[in-house]
């Protein structure tokens, strides 16, 4: 099990936008990696890749604001042999340009990193149009392409690495608000490997991203209940780790899902996939109930649109209640 | 590889020959195109390009992409021309297990640089390849791309037009095929273009406009566009769709239409004929 920042369920937990770790992630990969590129549509500051910009600036590709082209570049440094990693908001990349990455970088296999911030309704006040929630569902249909959703800003760090390393396109995904960091230095990431943040029997909640700290929460929280709750982070939406999901549906018999996304064709999706197919318990899922966001803030918002800790926490009691009625 | 004009007209109408016979063999596909097109593909594998059939991965080649994946037909042709494989190979176009597939795909076939077929994906593309070669200082490299007119509709040329104009691309030439069709009907009543020139120059574009049919030409102006520095170069190429077939020339029905097999057996007696006619102006 994966070793957790001891402050979690704390007021005074740390706390980092995932954005920041990609923009750290990037200047530990430039630094053993010369072929690492990273290109923006006039969006340096904000996807946080202006370090890389200052250190880097025979590397670096402002595109301006068009995000098609930007793909298209990239998949063409790709395939003369760059590691392009493409800066930008999700809902206009991969949003805007699907087409390019399906064709451009899936179909002909160009080793393009894409990193979408300002995804989930946590991106506040600038409202609907900038929340990506969607991001997961259109990525994640894609052959070839693996799917992460680092859950803080250390891990979204590590899977900036990682995915450098790794040959092949990548899309992750990252948040615009400063969220709480669970994991720590010492907590392993591997891509395409779930990690279980907590031990439980009764039932388990899987999810990915930042949101994944309200499901600790309320797993502590249902503990007083005693209600013993695992939590496991898959981060990796594609290639997803169904030996992790079966094992854990095994011993739980009871699964919540939860992401800061769609409930449709998200995280929880996958992991009913893996379920239906595999071995069918109840699931309750916590995600965006087929809605648009709009304005306002971060905690406002996860609790309007039910992915806060009470939201979870009923999902919990009902998903053990199907399980029990059995 | 360095062919003489002569030896490039005799390529040009070998490569309208394996056209014809392999649109009719698939069934389907587009045919106006690839003929239309057939005399510059010719002079870029047969004189323009630097690459090596055998050795299709050479780090320093130049790179043609193909943006309007759908005129494939003449790509393949003039791989095969060329000895990327072998030419029988060409039948097995748009079949079940084929290399060839109705749109070309980078990872099936050498000599393939790039997926296509959604428009303009390629333009950007060849851009990403500049930048790359610019970036690393590599100088005697070039990429070309080839693009269809219809296709300079699409709102992603000009983003990546935009892109080569700011970064004075001077490695790389764009050649349009200016045939006026496209699947709906002629260019300028689907949605005009003109004036092409103007446009790409506002850009900061240097332009060449040859015949597409004019194998000196087209070769004159491909070495112009390497003497140009601080910027990008595009030809356009004014052409003939269907050109070397009377009855499809000119005509936009053949855009996307392959020929029967009388159609084809007429089209090879005449594109033989015109065989016949390059060895009498050698004489």
């Amino acid at each position: 099990m994966t070793y957790l920042n001891p402050k979690i369920g704390n007021s005074d937990i740390e706390q980092e936008p995932t954005r920041k770790g990609y923009g750290l992630g990037l200047l530990d990969l430039a630094a053993i990696d010369e072929n690492v590129v990273v290109l923006t549509a006039d969006l340096a500051e904000s996807t946080m890749v202006l370090d890389f910009a200052k250190k880097y600036p025979e590397r670096f590709v402002e595109c301006g604001v068009a995000e098609q082209n930007m793909m298209g570049v990239a998949a063409g440094l790709a395939l003369y042999g760059k590691v392009p990693f493409v800066s930008s908001y999700a809902t206009f990349s991969p949003g805007r340009n699907w087409d390019q990455l399906r064709v451009s970088v899936c179909y002909s296999m160009a080793n393009v990193k894409i990193a979408g911030a300002h995804t989930g309704v946590t991106v506040g006040p600038d409202g609907a149009t900038h929340q990506a929630l969607e991001d997961v569902a259109i990525t994640r249909v894609l052959p070839n392409l693996t799917v992460v959703v680092p859950c803080d800003a250390l891990e979204a760090r590590k899977a900036t690495v990682a995915l450098g390393k790794m040959a092949g396109p990548a899309y992750f995904r990252l948040g615009r608000s400063k969220t709480p960091i669970i994991t720590t230095n010492s907590s392993s990431f591997t891509v395409g490997k779930a990690e279980v943040f907590k031990d439980g029997s009764d039932v388990v909640i899987i999810g990915s991203g930042p949101v994944l700290y309200n499901a600790l929460v309320a797993a502590a929280e249902m503990e007083k209940e005693n209600v013993s709750c695992m939590v496991i982070n898959n981060h990796t939406i594609k290639p997803i780790d169904s030996e992790t999901i079966i094992e854990a549906a095994k011993k739980c018999k009871a699964v919540v899902t939860v992401e800061e996304h769609q409930t449709m064709a998200g995280c929880g999706s996958a992991v009913c996939e893996v379920l239906a197919q595999n071995f069918p318990v109840p699931v309750e899922m916590v995600g965006m109930p087929n809605s648009f966001g709009e304005s306002g803030q971060p905690e406002e918002l996860i609790e309007k649109y039910c992915m806060g800790i009470k939201s979870i926490k009923a999902a919990i009691r009902k998903v053990i209640s199907r399980k029990n009625s059995k | 590889m360095k062919l003489s004009i002569n030896e490039i007209k005799y390529k040009a109408n070998d490569i309208r020959q394996d056209i014809v016979q392999m649109l009719l063999e698939a069934g389907s596909g587009h045919s106006a195109g690839p003929l239309g097109m057939a005399d510059i593909f010719a002079c870029l594998y047969f004189s323009v390009l630097n690459h090596d059939p055998k050795r299709p991965k050479l780090e320093e080649r130049d790179r043609l992409v193909l943006s309007c994946g759908h005129i494939c037909p003449v790509l393949y042709a003039s791989l095969a021309e060329a000895g990327y494989f072998m030419k029988d190979e060409l039948k097995t176009l748009r079949k079940f297990g084929t290399r060839l597939h109705g749109h070309p795909h980078n990872l099936s076939l050498p000599g393939i640089e790039t997926s296509s077929g959604p428009l303009a994906q390629g333009a950007s593309q060849a851009v990403g390849m500049a930048y790359g070669l610019y970036m690393d200082r590599k100088k005697s490299q070039r990429v070309y791309l080839i693009m269809s007119d219809g296709e300079q509709q699409e709102g992603q040329v000009w983003e990546a037009i935009m892109f080569a104009g700011k970064y004075k691309l001077h490695n790389l030439t764009a050649i349009i095929d200016r045939n006026n069709i496209q699947i709906d009907g002629y260019t300028e009543d689907v949605m005009p273009l003109d004036n092409l020139k103007a446009k790409y120059e506002a850009f900061n574009w240097h332009v060449l406009e040859v015949d597409g049919h004019n194998h000196q030409a087209i070769i004159n102006a491909c070495m112009e566009a390497k003497a140009i520095y601080e910027k990008p170069t595009v030809i356009i190429a004014h052409t003939i769709p269907g050109k070397g077939v009377d009855f499809m020339e000119g005509d936009f029905k053949w855009h996307g239409s392959p020929p029967n097999k009388e159609q084809a057996k007429v089209a090879l007696e005449e594109l033989r004929t015109l065989r016949g006619q390059i060895d009498s102006e050698h004489k």
